[in-house]
């Protein structure tokens, strides 16, 4: 069984603020992720798919059609955008999802699992986890399981 | 516990099948398919599994692992077109599971004496591209 991990990444401002507390309580709780204004992360997103290898290919995963569906399901929704105005998951909805990193990545592994059948139609690959990097020291990974 | 060394390589390689149409090879591997070839400075990270030896404190002495992966990967690979001149890639495509799968089948008769096994094999193709090999049947993350 072969894991196959392919990085992409995307740039992206946010602004870490819960419509269910008070200012200062957003303040106290996000710190300078607060801040009014936002500000922004070149986000790093490690997607490891796991399957068989095909013996007529040589490969367990088509890198292409993977390629294609995050480009279409994650990079392009999110790059050089403002993920709370931009991004209907956390720009509408009450309450308002938060853009912190362990919410985005469980949307961006929501959108793949959502898409997943429509490129990859058979047993395998599986989508096996996401890793996101908001920063070189910051990392936040979900298991495709753990999602519905 | 499970310990970890990496090796580097630098190859060239072409992923084409040789029965299908250029189209055909185009299609499925992409940029790969050029036939003249193209290479990467692979990075291998080889870890095994086991516990630490109660005299020495080792799982398995890193210096013995260097020489082991030296011979049987870096020697074979390094500075070679994996498709003319490291078998059996004369007739599998070089992917970089194919890549995976072979080292793993040339270190594992040597790294299994019982104290310690061979654990997983993961091959960076490119910074953004790796694969894991976990050995066939079983299977674990």
């Amino acid at each position: 069984m072969f894991r196959v991990t392919r990085r992409y990444g995307f740039a992206a401002s946010h602004r870490l603020h819960s419509s269910e507390l008070s200012e200062d309580d957003n303040r106290r709780l996000y710190g300078k992720c607060n801040n009014p204004y936002g500000h922004g992360h070149n986000y790093v997103v490690d997607v490891s798919v796991r399957g068989p290898l095909d013996r007529a290919t040589g490969r367990a995963v088509d890198i292409v059609v993977l390629d294609e569906l995050v480009r279409r399901e994650v990079v392009m929704p999110f790059d050089h955008r403002n993920l709370n105005q931009e991004v209907a998951a956390f720009a509408s909805g009450a309450p308002v999802l938060v853009p912190t990193s362990e919410n985005l990545g469980l949307e961006i592994c929501r959108r793949l699992k959502r898409n997943w059948k429509q490129v990859f139609p058979g047993e395998w690959p599986k989508l096996e986890k996401i890793r996101i990097g908001e920063t070189a020291r910051n990392i936040f990974e979900v298991g495709a399981d753990e999602i519905d | 516990m499970v310990i970890t060394r990496k090796v580097e390589f630098s190859a060239s390689h072409v992923c084409r099948d040789p029965k299908l149409s250029d189209e055909e090879n185009q299609r499925i591997y992409g940029m790969a398919a050029n036939p003249h070839g193209h290479g990467h400075n692979y990075v291998v990270e080889v870890s095994l599994s086991g516990d630490p030896d109660p005299l020495t404190g080792m799982v398995l002495d890193l210096k013995e692992l260097k020489a082991i992966l030296k011979r049987e990967i870096v020697e074979p690979y390094d500075h070679r077109f994996l498709n003319y001149e490291v078998p059996p890639f004369d007739r599998e495509v070089p992917t970089t599971e194919n890549i995976a799968l072979d080292i793993w089948r040339r270190l594992e008769p040597r790294l299994n004496d019982g104290r310690h096994k061979l654990h997983a094999v993961r091959v960076y193709e490119t910074p953004d591209l790796y694969v894991d090999y976990f050995g066939e049947p079983a299977c674990s993350a």
